[in-house]
């Protein structure tokens, strides 16, 4: 039962490392074609990110393949309720990677325009999707007594979720700002603080409208502490937006990143120990005891994940050691 | 058609896709960690040249394997959710595992290899596609232990309505595994070296930058030759296990319908799957005993037999692949296996007679083998996939009961042919660029550069 427990938190870990790393490559991403006005600027804007994205995704590939260990009827029927939403994302993703690596090996600006919107639209699709998908999470989806999702495409998207997929995709955008504003430098700076300080009122009154929507649509409120750090995310935010106008980029990308962790942190804390709420009658939700793995095959996998994630962290932090600099424009040949 | 066949259809179109790329991972990679190490070790500027001009090719390739592999990590659930079900307590150790032994390492280090030519020293670089090296051919392990146990279920207790895990150790140790691991990480060499001999001898019979690509041809044509007798020895080793563990998949893959003591090779065969007969057939006489037994005796179990055997053991049903293309995927590959061989043994020996290219038609038969490595992965895949049907574990869960039952048809055709455009697409972008830059030969001014300046100050 404890190891039940455990997985739990390692799956909301891995969502929070997912959400916080990817968060700002998919923000980089969305605000690309708007920051980058010449081809030298955009190539900057993509190497910042250039070294880390891939390994960032892991995270995300990761939090699916502890799921199909640790839970397996989550991984089931989140994947095959979700089949269209994720079947958008995945093609998302897709073109978004293959951009990455073909957008520079041709010279012409049509070729590298259109695999610059790749990356735009590979990077909002996600955000928004994650969105959507974890606030569905929370809220309740139609499952039935098998454990089978009983609705459609459409019964995913409510104003909660809406609100959900709006608040990653612009907290997301704006984390991706405050990243540009330590890693790029000279005029580049000040367009990403821009940038930001723009973003950041849409992300305000959608971190706003989720907080407000949350208390309305799930019982997360039941949970003081879920309250709590739902509160204290929202003021993560605020206190990211000062500092950004204040031109404290440091402090900016802190408050930017307490604002995703927290968040993270609130929904998974609101959910427990149920893991997919059902709408339909709460005792048919996925918890982590109906549907988890074997306590042989978890106490396996803790023991892996324990020697593992350790390593993982620390060769992860020494990459972004090494390519700590800002980014700049030496001797860009193309 | 029906849910089932359309599942199948993406999963066969997406995972055949995805392994078009995964070989040349696996051995290009060790093939670029050993120019790099000579370069480490020789300061010979020839060598990094190697690992630049072939580590761009190699990006591309990787890129379309790595975004490829996305879906296969997710369609288990996405489509195959009442297998997820079932095998979930097994099959997801071995995925989940691959992601934090393998995929971290693989993604982190070669984000370094690329950024870092001038940011880490060169010992540390060339470790660094070490480790790329590494983390691919264990990501190949991990995903051949889950479907090892797919194909030969080891370690295991049906409880709860699942096959639940009562033994990792067992699970790892699966002969299954041990025996088509080997295959796969010797057929990615092969498919490596005979990727850089093709390119290489394509310019050397234009005579451009012979000096870069004689050396990279002697390599490629090495590496290409020694793999491809190993791939054939462990597939020989495969097929002797398979004669225990999947006697009705090495029975379809030679079309005996009657089991036979001594059993012919089939060279050539006329199936006809309603009689459940060869109408005509042409084979090698106590070859197959030979091969599968090391002697001229020894009885190899027939389709019919094993189906009687299955049938009293799982109850009524089918339980015959379609022989037809299984006989014909396996004689596909085992022929573009000797024809590897042929050209390699061919090619090594005119390079002893010290005549590096003098010989036009050995040049232009290794150009013409580009493909043939791709033809082999991918109808030994199809060997194996096809030949366990109807089972998607063996002995354990069919096909039919493991599909996603929420997943109407209409989802699954719009995922399909989403799929298989953007997948078509793909291909013609990444074949384009690849032929490009192949064609083009090692660039002579330096990469792209982005150099960096100042350090990150936190409060400024």
């Amino acid at each position: 039962m404890e190891l039940n427990v455990l997985w739990f938190i390692l799956i909301a870990v891995l969502f929070m490392g997912f959400f916080f790393l990817e968060g700002f490559d998919y923000g980089v991403g969305m605000l690309l074609p708007f920051l980058g006005r010449t081809d030298t600027e955009r190539r900057l804007l993509i190497n910042s990110i250039g070294p880390v994205w891939d390994g960032n995704e892991v995270w995300m590939i990761t939090a699916g393949g502890a799921m199909f260990a640790a839970f397996p009827h989550m991984y089931a029927t989140l994947f095959s309720g979700f089949y269209l939403a994720l079947f958008l994302m995945l093609v998302a993703l897709i073109l978004r990677g293959i951009a990455f690596e073909f957008r520079s090996k041709q010279p012409g600006p049509a070729w590298r325009g259109t695999w610059d919107w790749m990356i735009f639209g590979g990077s909002l699709v996600p955000a928004l999707l994650w969105g959507v998908a974890v606030t569905n999470l929370l809220q309740g989806v139609p499952i039935d007594s098998r454990m089978q999702y009983a609705g459609t495409f459409f019964d995913l998207l409510s104003p909660y979720t809406l609100a959900g997929g709006l608040a990653f995709l612009f907290v997301f955008a704006y984390h991706g700002a405050a990243y540009l504003t330590l890693k790029v430098e000279g005029e580049l700076v000040d367009r990403a603080r821009e940038a930001a300080l723009r973003l950041g009122v849409p992300a305000a009154v959608m971190c706003l409208g989720l907080v407000a929507l949350t208390h309305l649509q799930t019982d997360l409120f039941n949970w003081p502490a879920a309250g709590v750090l739902l509160y204290l995310a929202v003021a993560g935010f605020a206190g990211s937006y000062a500092a950004m106008a204040a031109r404290r980029f440091g402090w900016a990308f802190i408050g930017s990143s307490l604002t995703i962790v927290l968040t993270t942190v609130a929904l998974f804390t609101g959910l427990f120990p149920r893991l997919m709420v059902s709408s339909l009658n709460p005792a048919w939700s996925l918890t982590i005891v109906n549907a988890a793995s074997s306590p042989y095959t978890l106490k396996i996998m803790t023991i892996a994940a324990l020697t593992l994630v350790p390593v993982v962290l620390a060769y992860q932090a020494w990459t972004y050691w090494v390519f700590r600099k800002r980014v700049s424009a030496r001797h860009l040949e193309y | 058609m029906g849910e089932v066949l359309l599942a199948r259809w993406q999963f066969g179109i997406t995972s055949t896709y995805h392994f078009l790329f995964v070989p040349l991972t696996l051995g290009l990679s060790i093939l670029l960690a050993v120019m790099e190490t000579m370069y480490v070790r020789t300061g010979n500027e020839l060598y990094k040249k190697m690992a630049q001009f072939w580590g761009k090719l190699f990006l591309i390739n990787f890129a379309l394997g790595v975004v490829t592999g996305l879906v296969q990590e997710f369609q288990f659930g996405m489509n195959w959710s009442e297998y997820s079900r079932f095998m979930g307590d097994i099959f997801g150790a071995p995925l989940a595992l691959e992601a934090l032994s393998a995929f971290y390492l693989e993604s982190t280090f070669i984000g370094l290899w690329v950024f870092g030519w001038e940011r880490l020293s060169k010992t540390l670089h060339a470790a660094a596609i070490w480790i790329v090296a590494f983390a691919s051919n264990l990501s190949a392990l991990w995903i051949l232990v889950a479907n090892s146990f797919m194909q030969n279920p080891v370690g295991y207790a049906i409880r709860n309505g699942r096959a639940e895990m009562t033994d990792f150790g067992a699970v790892l140790a699966n002969p299954y595994v041990w025996n088509q691991f080997p295959h796969v990480l010797l057929s990615g060499l092969a498919t490596a070296g005979v990727f850089i001999m093709a390119i290489s001898a394509y310019h050397l019979l234009r005579h451009s930058n012979p000096d870069f690509f004689r050396p990279s041809f002697k390599l490629g044509l090495t590496c290409a030759l020694i793999a491809s007798l190993a791939v054939a020895g462990a597939g020989h080793r495969q097929a002797q296990f398979l004669a225990q563990a999947q006697p009705m998949k090495l029975a379809a893959m030679e079309a005996l319908w009657e089991t036979a003591d001594p059993a012919p090779l089939a060279l050539y065969a006329s199936i006809d799957e309603e009689k459940q007969a060869n109408s005509v057939e042409l084979g090698v006489p106590y070859a197959l005993s030979l091969m599968v037994y090391n002697s001229p005796a020894g009885e190899v179990k027939g389709l019919k037999a094993v189906q009687a055997d299955y049938a009293a053991r799982f109850g009524p049903g089918n339980y015959i692949p379609d022989v037809t293309p299984v006989f014909w995927s396996f004689r596909i590959m085992v022929a573009a296996g000797l024809w590897l061989i042929a050209v390699t043994l061919a090619g090594a020996y005119w390079l002893r007679q010290g005549r590096p290219d003098g010989s036009r038609w050995i040049l232009q038969a290794a150009v013409w083998s580009l493909p043939v490595p791709y033809i082999a992965n991918s109808a030994g895949w199809f060997v194996t996939e096809a030949g366990r049907q109807p089972w998607i574990v063996y002995g354990l869960q069919q096909v039919e009961q493991a599909v996603s039952p929420v997943v109407s048809a209409a989802a699954i055709w719009t995922s399909l042919l989403g799929f298989t455009l953007l997948y078509g697409g793909l291909a013609v972008v990444g074949l384009y660029l690849m032929v490009r830059i192949a064609r083009q030969g090692p660039a002579e001014k330096p990469e792209l550069e982005v150099t960096s300046s100042k350090g990150v100050a936190l409060w400024n």
